[in-house]
């Protein structure tokens, strides 16, 4: 009936949550990664039930067999239908080489295992901005501004949203509790129509702010100007989104605050005369972080999805932007290539909030 | 009891003013369905010039004109056909026909018109009539505007004739024609002006019609696009469009979400951990990438979209939440007795779980509506819409890719905006109440 000393509970639970977070954090990670594989998997599928994918590759071989043969001056002397001959027996020998022959659901895990290594292939028509045709390096290019955009925002709204809904259910019933309580349904809409709106206020009928982009044309030299432009053409996208989620996410919070801190600990904490602050954080806070970060991660998801119409309304340089562009010029190894860059950042995101997720919950198994 | 709570809405004012307007747009939706079959719209929308050739090109709806102090003028279309337009026929002899129409009307417009277009018909053997037009203002002056021999079919752009632009010091028609002479800035004048067209018939039987129209600048009550199309027809019918696409997909997403939880908590085992594995990999699929892929590989159609997201939606977030509910309910007072008087799977499955948790699912169903209302529009506005209908989306699409806002078109943008708004907020507002009605943890806040 010996108590161990104190500090060795203290080293051994936090081993345990070590532990605990650690094997959470493997098995959401293999998890994660199966729906990445899932997810790639019937983007192939989709892409190439008609046949695209393959008839994209036939067509490519085809041309640059023609195109070698043309230029090569040994088979200048070759008639027509000798070259004819030639060019089929090349274009089946490569077709080979490159496995097309084979049954579809072979071909189909090269493509997946292609996918998953990010080798997407070369795109038809687009370049990237450095001039090369690779569609990892097209989509890659524009990564940081869809990084820098969406993750100000998701940080500024979560901490905003956070803040206030605290103060919120703290003056539960006050005039600006009603008032954000009646703004909830703002977030009916999303973002970019939100922009369209900003934008014929601010950039159309006032004119202080940009129609959109991500720097001024030709961009400043100085990297402070730079910045500076670049925070300028952030206002209205940011303006945006916060309209779109900020409302109904303090409205969720608060409510869910309030039904926190009717709980009996609450009351019982308040009785001791624990000063506001304290019971805010250790009664309200911590019991509900959980359920908050699943409500961010969801949101988060949502948000991403809407980056491709989002980007293309403020004309931001992201990887939503090149989505749109490809649509609009058929380009298919950029869409199926996007599509894969999505289903990593999807899952990245919700790796890095499982994890923040497993930390504030103390219940958290698998 | 339930239609007790479903009373209490009224203690809502945000509930009723969202009610109201989905009533009036369920209003406006069967009317248009009814008023203007779905057969003449989509022939209608897809038609192009020839439906919609009387209509000016971009402007925006008639009222803008109470908001201004410079009206706007409204478009002028007169024929030789219609009544009250003069048509004197004077025989010189056997075969020569002299034929005199006047249109008449009053501009009282403080802007120029956008164009201004003379269609001519004749009938005729050999040769053609031979036309002269004089343009009669109201300060008295005549002006020659054109001699020429007609075709059976043909048309005289006024504005696009440099002999006339010429003659009208370098302004082409629709502002030479109508400006004021002893005016400093350029207006135009107002009061009644004719338009003379002279004809000359070489045959007995020949005849010949003309219709003039002076395109204005505002257009009916929602204006016009740049095809000339009337933007009410595609407002109208974007209504019963939106809300059958959202409600379809609100409704189906939701039952089929909840007898999926249902089973899958009331079976347990393997059944439940596939449908959670399940619902775990759907959240992670790129919903709108893959939308968009279907819409550029196979097919834009509305209905394929629709049923495509329903798919993708079955196995949603609620899942989670609805789970959570029917474990704590399977383990209720009730469900033992259904069992212990041998109510089978199905029975408990359908007439004892899933009544429980209708309460729960009728507000988040009518807060799910808009999402799907702007998805569709989302999709429209990346140009994925569906091809034969008009939708909101589309006329959004169609504002953007011409450039409506930087050419300060705001009308074209704003109105199919304002609907989606509308729309969206309406069942927002009403979804909410409901929700505090219907869940009573969050009563009275």
């Amino acid at each position: 009936m010996t108590t161990p000393p104190q500090d060795t509970v203290g080293r051994k639970a936090r081993i345990d949550t070590l532990k605990r977070i650690g094997k959470y954090t493997v098995i959401r990670f293999f998890m994660l990664f199966f729906a990445v594989t899932v997810g790639i998997y019937l983007t192939i599928l989709i892409a190439n039930m008609g046949g695209y994918v393959d008839e994209i590759r036939r067509a490519e071989i085809r041309e640059n067999i023609a195109i070698s043969i043309s230029m090569n001056p040994e088979y200048k002397k070759l008639s027509t239908e000798e070259r004819k001959q030639l060019q089929k027996k090349l274009v089946v020998l490569e077709e080979e080489r490159l496995g097309l022959n084979k049954p579809f659901i072979i071909r189909s895990f090269t493509y997946l295992k292609d996918a998953l290594m990010l080798r997407l292939g070369r795109a038809m028509n687009m370049t990237s901005d450095s001039g090369s045709r690779q569609v990892k390096l097209i989509l890659l290019e524009r990564l940081p501004a869809t990084l820098l955009l969406f993750g100000t925002s998701f940080l500024i709204n979560f901490f905003i949203s956070l803040f206030l809904a605290l103060i919120l259910s703290r003056r539960y019933g006050s005039f600006w509790d009603r008032f954000v309580v009646g703004l909830a349904p703002t977030s009916a809409a999303p973002g970019w129509f939100y922009g369209i709106f900003l934008i014929v206020i601010f950039a159309a009928w006032l004119q202080i702010l940009p129609y959109g982009g991500m720097v001024d044309a030709p961009p400043p030299e100085e990297p402070l100007q730079y910045a500076l432009s670049v925070a300028k053409h952030m206002i209205l996208p940011l303006i945006a989104l916060a309209i779109s989620t900020i409302f109904l996410s303090i409205y969720s919070w608060r409510t869910f605050f309030l039904i926190y801190s009717s709980e009996n600990y609450v009351e019982m904490a308040k009785a001791k005369g624990l000063p506001d602050r304290a019971i805010e954080r250790r009664y309200i806070l911590r019991p509900t972080l959980p359920t908050i970060v699943t409500n961010f991660a969801l949101a988060i998801i949502a948000i991403w999805f809407g980056a491709i119409i989002f980007e293309t309304v403020f004309n931001w340089p992201g990887i939503g932007r090149v989505y749109f562009q490809a649509i609009g010029l058929f380009d298919i190894p950029v869409i199926v290539g996007a599509t894969v860059i999505y289903a990593y950042l999807l899952a990245i995101t919700v790796f890095l909030l499982d994890i923040v997720y497993a930390i504030v919950d103390p219940r958290v198994k698998i | 009891m339930n239609l007790n709570r479903f009373r209490e809405i009224s203690r809502y004012p945000s509930a009723i003013v969202g009610l109201v307007i989905i009533l009036i747009l369920v209003g406006i939706s069967i009317y248009t369905v009814i008023a203007l079959p779905y057969s003449e719209t989509v022939v209608k929308w897809r038609g192009g010039d020839r439906i919609w050739q009387d209509n000016p090109r971009t402007v925006p709806p008639a009222w803008v004109n109470y908001f201004r102090s410079e009206k706007l003028p409204e478009s002028i279309i007169l024929s030789s056909s219609d009544e009250g337009v003069e048509k004197e026929r004077t025989p010189l002899n056997d075969e020569l026909t002299d034929i005199v129409i006047t249109f008449e009307f009053d501009y009282t417009a403080d802007e120029f018109p956008q164009e201004i277009i003379l269609s001519f018909t004749s009938t005729y053997e050999q040769k053609s009539p031979y036309i002269s037009l004089t343009w009669k203002t109201p300060d008295g002056r005549e002006i020659n505007v054109g001699d020429f021999s007609i075709d059976r079919t043909a048309s005289r752009r006024l504005s696009q004739d440099d002999k006339l632009t010429k003659k009208l010091d370098g302004q082409t028609a629709e502002i030479g024609l109508f400006a004021d002479p002893n005016s400093e800035e350029l207006k135009p004048l107002k009061g009644t002006y004719q338009l003379e067209v002279a004809g000359l018939t070489f045959e007995p039987e020949s005849d010949f019609d003309v219709k003039m129209v002076i395109y204005g600048k505002v257009y009916g009550l929602a204006g016009t696009d740049h095809l000339r199309r009337d933007l009410l027809l595609g407002l109208m019918w974007g209504t019963p469009v939106a809300l059958a696409f959202g409600l379809i997909a609100a409704v189906a997403t939701s039952v089929l979400t909840m007898i999926i939880a249902a089973t899958g908590s009331w079976f347990g085992g393997w059944v439940d951990g596939l449908i959670q594995r399940i619902t775990e990999i759907n959240l992670m699929l790129p919903v709108l990438p893959i939308l968009i892929m279907v819409g550029v590989f196979y097919s834009r159609s509305l209905w394929l979209i629709l049923g495509v997201i329903i798919l993708l939606s079955i196995f949603g977030a609620s899942i989670k939440s609805y789970r959570a509910i029917f474990m704590q309910e399977r383990e209720s007072g009730y469900i033992q007795a259904a069992q212990s008087y041998g109510a089978g799977n199905f029975r408990i499955v359908f007439l004892y779980l899933i009544p429980r948790i209708i309460p729960i699912l009728i507000p988040s169903l009518v807060v799910l509506i808009p999402s799907f209302v702007f998805l569709e529009a989302s999709l429209a506005v990346l140009g994925l819409g569906d091809p034969l209908l008009p939708t909101w989306g589309k006329i959004i699409d169609d504002a953007r890719t011409n450039g409506a806002l930087l050419r300060g078109l705001y009308y074209w943008v704003l109105e199919p905006s304002v609907l989606l708004m509308l729309t969206g907020f309406s069942f927002a507002m009403l979804g909410f109440a409901l929700d505090r009605i219907f869940n009573p943890r969050l009563r009275g806040m």
